[in-house]
């Protein structure tokens, strides 16, 4: 048998030169399962890599430190070893010990399916298939942090080594795996996608070839000045490519002309600052810039689009309630903030964290929520985080991997790295993540969408923020490495298959720990009034966090005293770093020793790195000597304005057309519509389908708050409509969160996209029985290319609806957040072409609802068999974009549009009917219509229901068929499509059970309650349709004909299969 | 009756420390939640006490493994004073991360020359999973289950798995009524469990120990997300309890010093 065979050095030469380099292995004891290799192989699954394959794997630690044999085992028994279940191996780097032999811990695909799904009883190990020689055999890669990326437990363990009283000067964590019986031409696809992620891992093959831990080199200064004076055109373009500026050619002139009045060149931190500042990510200059907006009817001009549009709205809102507005703080803090109860107030915000989750969907979506906690953290004098929400959109996770564009990480690996990040970092904060949606789609695959949001608890006294002058500028919370330099100038380029490659310092790994002693130490801060502001360190650093709160002072900053992880940063880096797990504070001197006491109690580092210095000036130095000298009013007000085109031509209505298989054997086929078999499909697709896997690694109940669950029902796992929680444990007012998301009908007309998002926002969150007075929403598109007009004019009309909708609902928008050129470009391997993906035109619509007695909530699940079920609202012809046409291989037809007059109606008579007492479950209408709706409460309730189309009005409704050729695709496979003829009654049958109209609800309703429900819903469309069952049975009639009749067993087993990833 | 003081231990991680303190406080106690930094500096604090409790979270970030860190600085710096502390009478309940924290530095079961006869690791699934479960009691010996025969609570947590050294060691723990709590089917039945019912694949189904004396329960299960009607993932079906299960542990709790 081959052992490593990279192996070019005796291990004797390493003993030498290691003196200092210990090495602690740890594995799986016997008989207990190797985990971490049961994980990777389940993913080689995923990647459909040989069946063959084995791995073995351990963990381990490298100690740096004049250590003796003896320590080095106290460490590994005493410290690292878990007893009972692991064992371990001590010695140095390039041991002969340290190859992993065969063994009976190792196991292959079919044996870790098993080992991953099942209980322990399945865990034994199949016998090892016989060895291919074709195969590379005892093949060992050891994967480690690349230096400077963030290793957690090697920060921990450091300290708790020191902690024993034993010195040691660097420890580095490693992952281990040995790889058997695999196809040579599989490595690199395994080592590549599965083992390792190049932007933050690297990897040895063969042993350990490592002498010391490097920890940095000393940085020697050297002040640099960028020449910009009577450059042309192209060397300013140039010099924005070369040093990732991000910046236009406007705006490269706009700064050479600035330093030509000032008759000196700029440094590079002077230009790093300003390309940061007028970022994109920071600036949302296209939006908030002027639009010449054309939709073919009319023609707007936008000084500032958002401004115009949605924030006008809310101060529309804001001035018609007068005294009673209950609007706190909108879009000027770092998160929105409105009334909850006589203390306090409630702040949302909900952020972005695409690009960086595409690279590395673990680190991407991990520092994606601990970006958007230090935001409702860094909100006015500091919220207290209460609850997340994570909406993600991926492409399908059953692509073939052959289909994906090159340089694109396969969705399935995206999605379980995205899951996990958003797990670990939100679980070890201790904040519940109560709410979320996922969404597929093709066009995702360059480009996934990473949705984190946080909703923080705030007192009322606590709200604003003002720095006042001369105090100190003071930094709290992780200390400063190279991570994520460029972060907010790469968020705003677009993606391609090279990405990866270069873009590999905007990725980091989080350290949730850091900032909940972060968290901690600040609140305590916070209500001893120990400071006068506080913002979070994103996008940009402390460039942007230093320069927006001294924006109206001016400010000094001393860089060479920032805390750094390693040495060898220049002023620059420091300057810019994106380094996770910090925030800065304007501090006043009198309370800098309380203040850095607190910090040091809890063991939180907080250094004083400057002073907001009432000078105008952003005055940047190193070691005393000034680097930086720029005027905040041209820091902040410099931008030339962004000036786009946007058009928007209205696309002609077509009928709905779906495709439809000929069966030429069996004509009596095509007289009767499978519905029943559409229901199932529904269910199945993937928008559709339970999202338990994902929301079950989360913790929804920590803080103790915990009313409505995001699982509901007689066995806690069916979909419910919005959490609510009670966020002050001795209260019995609550919160309640939900959102609103329909990237389909964007294609047809993003005008009524946005008004249905913002619809189905708001009657998730009254289903539940919050007010319908009292939400508040955000708005975040994620969108294409905007310097392309149509692409510009779709989010132009979609604002329009926010807009719109915002005051026809009296539902003020009170934050938001924009990520733009959003695409994927490629060469096409077989054609050599150029291709771009673009995402769907995809807004997020989340909601923050609030309800006086979390005792009156009501949940989605059927409650009593006997009781009847209504359904409120009006169905009418909105099959376009509707999940029935999706499973029908459907275009065209007439998208969901909102009556909001009948929909605020319907939601302040729901909530009446709610709040007296008379509804037992209600849930609303989405995806898949009546028809899945009915299904969900069904199987959630454990109860049947016998219901009837009859009583819902006629509505006059086209669909179209087209006959498939026989040799068409879609024929040859019926999961696509079935056979279906369609006259006008199974016509009006489709659309009754599965248009997708707005502002609907199915409740259920006591018999002893029926006048009295029925009075009160008086003015608002409401038919009853039948009622809840012991019989569990799904039976839907239309008069005397069963259109559908299935156990709801079957109902809920289709629903719950698709992405239950452990089956 | 005498008003216990309760110390709930924080330390970097600990997430449950406020809604366990409000448990305490329902159930009639004084809670203090006190950073380890602060205990280790005062252990006095612990004197001043009468039930110690470490809450749920994820010290030091469950880094190396869950518990480990936090369990070794109680070892080193604090094992005299929270010997001294059980030898006087008094009560330590360690939920979730406190249990891991508890049996990783050898107060529930104490080390041999073999080292810990028992550990928590990795789920089954390989995964973090919040979930509820229901639970048998063994109520011969802890103080904190007198009067408790079953339990509907949830859990939250990826490395909650029992694992005794041998088959041997279980015995010996069930024979001394050492498993307080075992996961059961919502029936109350028990024997080879699996997924959902045993959620993490523990040896013997075991949820929670005891040591010895009674005095000191950990459980992996978290008593403080029930305390409250609406707590219930059903109470929408079932309506509103006046008696949510997790009340109890912490009302024994305080009972065991009127």
């Amino acid at each position: 048998m081959s052992t490593s065979a990279e192996t070019q050095s005796s291990p004797h030469q390493h003993l030498q030169q290691n003196a200092q380099l210990w090495q602690i292995d740890l594995r799986p004891a016997p008989g207990q399962p190797d985990r971490m290799a049961a994980e990777k192989l389940a993913s080689a699954h995923d990647l459909q890599l040989s069946s063959s394959l084995r791995i073995q794997s351990s963990r381990g630690f490298l100690l740096q430190g004049n250590l003796d044999q003896s320590t080095i085992n106290k460490i590994a028994v005493d410290l690292l070893a878990e007893p009972v279940v692991e064992t371990y191996q001590i010695g140095r780097p390039g041991d002969p010990q340290f190859r992993l032999t065969l063994s009976n811990n190792e196991i292959d695909i079919a044996a870790a399916r098993n080992l991953v799904a099942e209980s322990p009883s399945h865990a034994s190990p199949s016998s090892p298939p016989p060895i291919d020689p074709g195969h590379f055999d005892g093949r060992q890669v050891y994967v480690l942090p690349l230096p400077g990326v963030t290793d957690a437990v090697a920060e921990t363990t450091l300290m708790a080594i020191r902690d024993m009283g034993i010195e040691v000067d660097a420890v580095r964590t490693y992952r281990r795996f040995r790889i058997d019986s695999l196809p040579a031409n599989e490595f690199s696809r395994l080592q590549d996608k599965l083992l390792s992620n190049s932007s933050v891992e690297m990897v040895v093959l063969g042993d350990l070839e490592i002498n010391e831990l490097l920890v940095g080199q000393s940085y020697r200064f050297d002040l640099k000045q960028i020449p910009l004076g009577n450059l042309s055109d192209e060397q300013l373009v140039d010099i924005s490519k070369q040093w990732q500026l991000s910046l236009s050619l406007v705006e490269m002139q706009t700064i050479a002309k600035h330093f030509q009045t000032l008759q000196r060149e700029p440094t590079d931190i002077e230009l790093e600052s300003i390309a940061q500042t007028w970022s994109e990510h920071c600036s949302h200059k296209t939006l908030a810039g002027r639009i010449n907006y054309d939709d073919g009817q009319q023609k707007r001009s936008f000084e500032n689009m958002l401004k115009e549009t949605i924030f006008a709205a809310t101060m529309s809102l804001r001035q018609q309630w007068g005294d009673d507005d209950w609007c706190v703080s909108v879009f000027k803090d770092n998160a929105g903030i409105v009334r909850f109860d006589d203390d306090h107030n409630i702040a949302f915000k909900v952020e972005t964290h695409n690009r960086p989750s595409a690279l590395e969907p673990y680190g991407g979506a991990n520092t994606g929520i601990g970006g958007v906690i230090r935001d409702t953290l860094g909100t006015g004098m500091g919220a207290k985080p209460i609850c997340n929400t994570d909406v993600f959109c991926f492409a399908p996770p059953d692509t073939p991997f052959d289909q994906l564009p090159p340089g694109v990480m396969h969705p399935r690996l995206i999605m379980k790295g995205v899951v996990a990040g958003v797990r670990d970092y939100g679980n070890r904060m201790g904040i519940p993540t109560v709410n979320g949606a996922v969404y597929f789609d093709p066009r995702y695959v360059g480009n996934p969408l990473v949705f984190c949001g946080n909703v923080g608890l705030i007192p009322h006294d606590q709200s604003f923020k003002q720095p006042q002058p001369n105090d100190l500028i003071v930094s709290i919370g992780g200390k400063t490495g190279r991570d994520g330099i460029h972060g907010a100038t790469f968020s705003s380029a677009e993606l391609t298959e090279e990405s990866d490659i270069t873009s590999g310092g905007a990725v980091q790994i989080g350290n949730a720990i850091t900032e909940k002693m972060l968290m901690d130490v600040m609140l305590q801060a916070r209500d001893l009034k120990l400071f006068n502001a506080v913002t979070d360190c994103g996008a940009g650093g402390y460039s942007s966090a230093v320069g927006e709160m001294g924006e109206e002072i001016g400010a000094e900053v001393w860089l060479d005293r920032v805390p750094l992880k390693y040495d060898g940063l220049s002023y620059t880096e420091i300057w810019i770093s994106e380094a996770q797990e910090r925030m800065v504070l304007a501090v006043p001197e009198e309370n800098w020793t309380a203040f850095q006491q607190l910090c040091a109690a809890e063991s939180v580092t907080a250094t004083v790195i400057g002073q907001f210095k009432p000078t105008g000036k952003l005055q940047l130095k190193y070691n005393d000597q000034i680097v930086g000298d720029l005027s905040m009013a041209f820091l902040h007000g410099g931008r030339p304005p962004v000036v786009r085109d946007a058009i928007f031509r209205h696309r002609p209505e077509k009928p709905l057309v779906v495709e439809t298989q000929t069966v030429t054997s069996t004509p009596q086929a095509l007289a009767v519509p499978d519905l029943a078999s559409d229901l199932l499909k529904i269910l199945s697709s993937l928008n559709v389908a339970s999202k338990h896997w994902i929301i079950r690694q989360y913790d929804h109940e920590v803080q103790g708050g915990s009313v409505l669950k995001p699982l509901v029902g007689v066995a806690n796992d069916g979909p419910g409509d919005a959490a609510v929680l009670r966020p002050i444990l001795d209260s019995q007012r609550g919160i309640v969160v939900s959102c609103g998301m329909n990237p389909h009908l964007g294609d047809v007309d993003p005008y009524h996209m946005a008004a249905s998002a913002i619809d189905e926002a708001i009657r998730n969150c009254v289903a539940v029985g919050a007010d319908p007075n009292r939400i508040a929403i955000l708005d975040n598109f994620c969108w294409g290319h905007t310097d392309r007009p149509e692409t510009l004019g779709d989010l132009v009309r979609s604002a329009l609806a926010c807009h719109d909708y915002s005051i026809a609902f009296g539902t003020p928008f009170i934050s938001g957040k924009d990520s733009l050129h959003n695409e994927f470009s490629y060469t096409d391997e077989t054609t050599g072409q150029r291709q771009t993906i673009s995402i769907p035109p995809t807004l997020l619509i989340s909601a923050l609802g609030q309800i006086d007695d979390v005792r009156q909530a009501v949940s989605m699940d059927f409650k009593v068999p006997g009781n009847l079920v209504y359904q409120i609202g009006s169905t009418g012809d909105h099959m376009g974009g509707s999940h029935w046409s999706l499973i029908h291989g459907g275009t065209g037809g007439q998208v969901p549009v909102v009556d909001a007059e009948i929909a605020l109606l319907t939601f302040r008579r729901i909530h009446q009917a709610i709040q007296e007492g008379l509804i037992r479950s209600c849930h609303d209408l989405s995806e898949g219509g009546l028809a899945v709706a009915m299904a969900e409460m069904a199987f959630a309730g454990g109860w049947g229901v016998k219901w009837s189309i009859d009583a819902i009005p006629v509505v006059a409704a086209t669909i179209k068929q087209q006959f498939l050729e026989d040799n068409h695709p879609l024929n040859a496979t019926s999961s696509v499509s079935n056979p279906l003829l369609l006259d006008e009654n199974r016509t009006h049958a489709v659309c009754k059970l599965f248009s997708e109209s707005n502002s609907r609800f199915l409740m259920e309703v006591s018999p002893s309650d029926q006048v009295k429900f029925e009075s009160l819903l008086e003015g608002i469309p409401c038919c009853l349709l039948g009622e809840v069952t012991q019989d569990p049975w799904y039976q839907v009639s239309d008069q005397e004909t069963i259109l559908i009749r299935l156990p709801i067993s079957e109902l809920k087993s289709a629903w719950q299969s698709p992405l239950d990833f452990d089956r | 009756m005498t008003q216990p003081q309760v110390l709930i231990l924080r330390a970097p991680g600990t997430n449950c420390d406020q809604e366990t303190a409000f448990a305490f406080s329902m159930a009639g106690a004084n809670p203090i939640q006190i950073h380890i930094n602060q205990l280790v500096n005062n252990p006095k604090f612990l004197s001043q006490s009468q039930i110690l409790c470490l809450p749920g979270g994820f010290s030091y970030g469950d880094d190396i493994a869950a518990g480990r860190i936090l369990a070794n600085q109680l070892k080193l710096r604090l094992a005299d004073a929270m010997t001294e502390f059980r030898d006087q009478g008094k009560l330590i309940l360690g939920i979730c991360n406190g249990f891991q924290i508890l049996i990783k530095s050898g107060f529930l079961i104490p080390s041999d020359t073999d080292g810990l006869p028992a550990t928590l690791t990795w789920n089954d699934s390989g995964r973090f999973i919040d979930t509820w479960v229901h639970l048998n009691v063994d109520q011969q010996k802890s103080v904190f289950l007198k009067g408790i025969e079953r339990m509907y609570l949830p859990i939250a947590h990826a490395e909650g798995k029992f694992v005794p050294r041998d088959a041997a060691t279980l015995s010996r723990l069930a024979n001394n009524h050492q498993l307080a709590l075992t996961y059961c089917r919502s029936d109350g039945s028990s024997g080879s469990l699996a997924a959902p019912d045993n959620p993490n694949g523990s040896i013997g189904n075991v949820a929670g120990l005891s040591d010895e004396t009674g005095r000191i329960l950990g459980l992996m299960p978290h008593p403080e997300r029930h305390v409250v009607a609406t707590h219930h993932p059903q109470w929408t079906r079932l309506g509103l309890s006046d008696r949510p299960d997790g009340l109890a542990i912490f009302q024994n709790a305080v009972n065991y010093f009127a």
